[in-house]
């Protein structure tokens, strides 16, 4: 089981750190991006650059459709049917889910309302709701977990009574969890609730339609697939999003201005305000590209093998000094793999792997009240991607041991 | 692994494993303040007593990584009995220690002078540190800084609201 896509495509991959290869296990927080991506942006800076929307030049026109281009790419390549329209560009996820707080939660929750959240699931779809709870006197109901960690929905369409959205992540980045979102869409849509879906995890890992998904909104960040930083997406039906009113208000997402009003612009642009990250969607459209040619398929397949390896790897060395937060079936989660080893603190073992050129992360993830359901203040992850390999999760092992020498 | 030796110095691993002045005092007499790490979730919460212009007795409670909790061990062994201005001499010398990195990073720089490092370095007296100074160690990390200087921040911050000269 070598690693589906050539390292050599991804520069950073070849650097050294401490005077050793980097074995870089963070991709749940950001990935790496391969040469076409680095490229494709340069080369649209060199060539091509002026503001879309605007100019009647050429080099204005080709950027205009280089941007517009990468839009149906990034729709196509989540199943969105009609993306010119539907696919919306964000500075990242954290924007995309706050634009649907800000507009559609504004227009549609009144005092009252609840919205049902997860506790898996990223500050990020979390404080959002918190902010609109306190401003709209909102309830919220958190889905919890079980034993095996995975959503417990014993009592879904109980807690579904009176909910008007339900936000949950579509894979959890701490747990690896992936929930069976479409089961959940279904119960919510027929307890009248709409259903929004944390995909910054699922987008970049598996195989992602939103209609079988089910969702309603979905939000996804570029730089964890393989896409510079600085854009994300929000998709939405288009009917909802003809509805809402715009997030932001400037240039560009206007159709009119009067000294006694505005008219908002057509989708998408309507929820684009201000010159857009242009670059970072070209960029972006690449990463999809690149994802595209390796299949999403065989991108599941590789993790999902790479974390059975992994699993299977560590409790086997480490037995009963590895505690792994995480369901044991690589069929139910993403290769993002939480753990506790002995008593070392999650920053220390992540200390000691960096020695060894082992990038991952400690700390709580952005996921506070799963690390106060979990009954820890951090964990240490180590998350694997497509240019992962078994020599990787190798590493990551030799380089735990370490810890024994130090902490004793 | 010569770069993470200078960091877990023994006597830093024995005050994680063994913390000294650990628990709590009744409130009041004593005073309690907590520190907070909001990035990485460490946090100390110190009791601290004076009597008479000297901290009389500490008690830490609290959780995170090595680092922060035998700074906060060391740290409770080192003033407890001091008086005031010893104690507030002591934070003042150990910021300075920890401020190097910190302010070359361009963080908060409290107590480090304004030209820079090597004139910072030469300022602190390691002798008076005592076994404190085995975590200079951690200003070759300088992301574990924070870490260190958690407990001693929450210190300052106790003795300003006390009102302690
Ligand atoms: C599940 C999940 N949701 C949301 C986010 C936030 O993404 P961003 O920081 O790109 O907005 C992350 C990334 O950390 C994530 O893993």
């Amino acid at each position: 089981m070598s690693s589906i896509a050539c390292k050599a495509d991804f520069p950073l991959l070849s650097q050294q750190v401490h005077g050793r290869r980097i074995v870089y296990l963070d991709s749940a927080s950001s990935s790496q991006r391969p040469q076409v991506v680095l490229d494709t942006m340069d080369d649209y800076y060199r060539t091509t650059h002026a503001n879309v929307h605007r100019g009647i030049y050429a080099i204005a026109e080709e950027a205009d459709r280089r941007y517009e281009g990468a839009r149906m790419a990034v729709g196509g390549f989540i199943g969105a049917p009609d993306p010119e329209h539907e696919v919306i560009f964000t500075k990242n996820t954290t924007e995309a889910i706050n634009l649907v707080s800000s507009s559609w939660g504004r227009c549609n929750l009144r005092a009252g309302d609840a919205v049902l959240l997860t506790d898996m699931d990223h500050h990020s779809n979390i404080v959002p709701w918190l902010t609109l709870a306190e401003e709209r006197s909102l309830e919220l109901r958190w889905l919890g977990i079980d034993e095996q960690y995975r959503l417990d929905l014993s009592e879904l369409d109980h807690q579904l009574d009176g909910v008007k959205l339900v936000a949950c992540t579509a894979m959890s980045n701490v747990l690896g969890t992936i929930p069976p979102f479409a089961q959940i869409a279904e119960r919510a849509h027929s307890a009248g609730a709409l259903v929004l879906a944390d995909a910054a995890q699922l987008v970049p890992h598996l195989p992602t339609d939103v209609g079988s998904l089910g969702c309603d909104f979905l939000a996804f960040s570029a730089h964890k697939m393989l896409g510079p930083t600085g854009i994300g997406v929000l998709w939405a039906r288009r009917a909802l999003l003809e509805e809402m009113p715009p997030f932001l208000g400037g240039g560009g997402m206007i159709r009119d201005v009067r000294h006694d009003g505005f008219s908002a612009n057509v989708l998408p642009w309507k929820f684009e305000a201000g010159t857009p990250p242009i670059a970072e969607a070209v960029g972006l459209g690449a990463a999809v590209g690149y994802l595209e040619s390796t299949g999403m398929e065989a991108v599941r397949k590789h993790e999902m093998n790479l974390t059975s390896y992994a699993l299977d790897t560590l409790s086997e060395r480490f037995g009963e000094n590895l505690r792994i937060f995480g369901p044991p079936d690589a069929e139910e989660r993403g290769g993002v793999i939480s753990f506790a080893y002995r008593d070392v603190h999650p920053h220390d073992m992540a200390q000691v792997l960096d020695q060894s050129g082992v990038c991952v992360r400690a700390g709580h993830h952005c996921t506070k009240p799963l690390m106060r359901h979990l009954g820890v203040s951090a964990t240490a992850r180590a998350s694997l991607y497509l240019y992962n390999d078994e020599s990787d999760v190798d590493a990551l092992a030799e380089a735990m041991a370490k810890a024994d020498t130090l902490f004793g | 692994m010569t770069g993470l030796e200078d960091l877990y110095r023994e006597i830093i691993l024995d005050h994680y494993r063994s913390p000294r002045n650990r628990g709590e005092l009744p409130v009041p007499p004593a005073h309690r303040v907590e520190g907070f790490n909001p990035l990485c979730g460490d946090e100390v919460v110190l009791y601290v007593e004076l009597d008479d212009g000297t901290l009389s007795d500490i008690r830490i409670t609290g959780q995170g990584c090595s680092i922060s909790q035998s700074s906060a061990s060391l740290m409770s062994a080192a003033v407890k009995g001091k008086s005031i201005s010893k104690v507030r001499g002591l934070i003042r010398t150990f910021k300075a220690m920890m401020s190097i990195h910190e302010t070359c990073l361009g963080e908060d720089s409290e107590g480090a002078s304004s030209n820079g490092a090597s004139s910072d370095k030469a300022a602190v007296d390691l002798e008076a540190l005592g076994e404190l100074a085995a975590l200079q160690g951690v200003v070759k990390f300088p992301v574990r800084i924070k870490c260190a200087t958690l407990s001693w921040n929450a210190l300052a911050q106790s003795l300003d609201e006390i009102g302690a000269g």
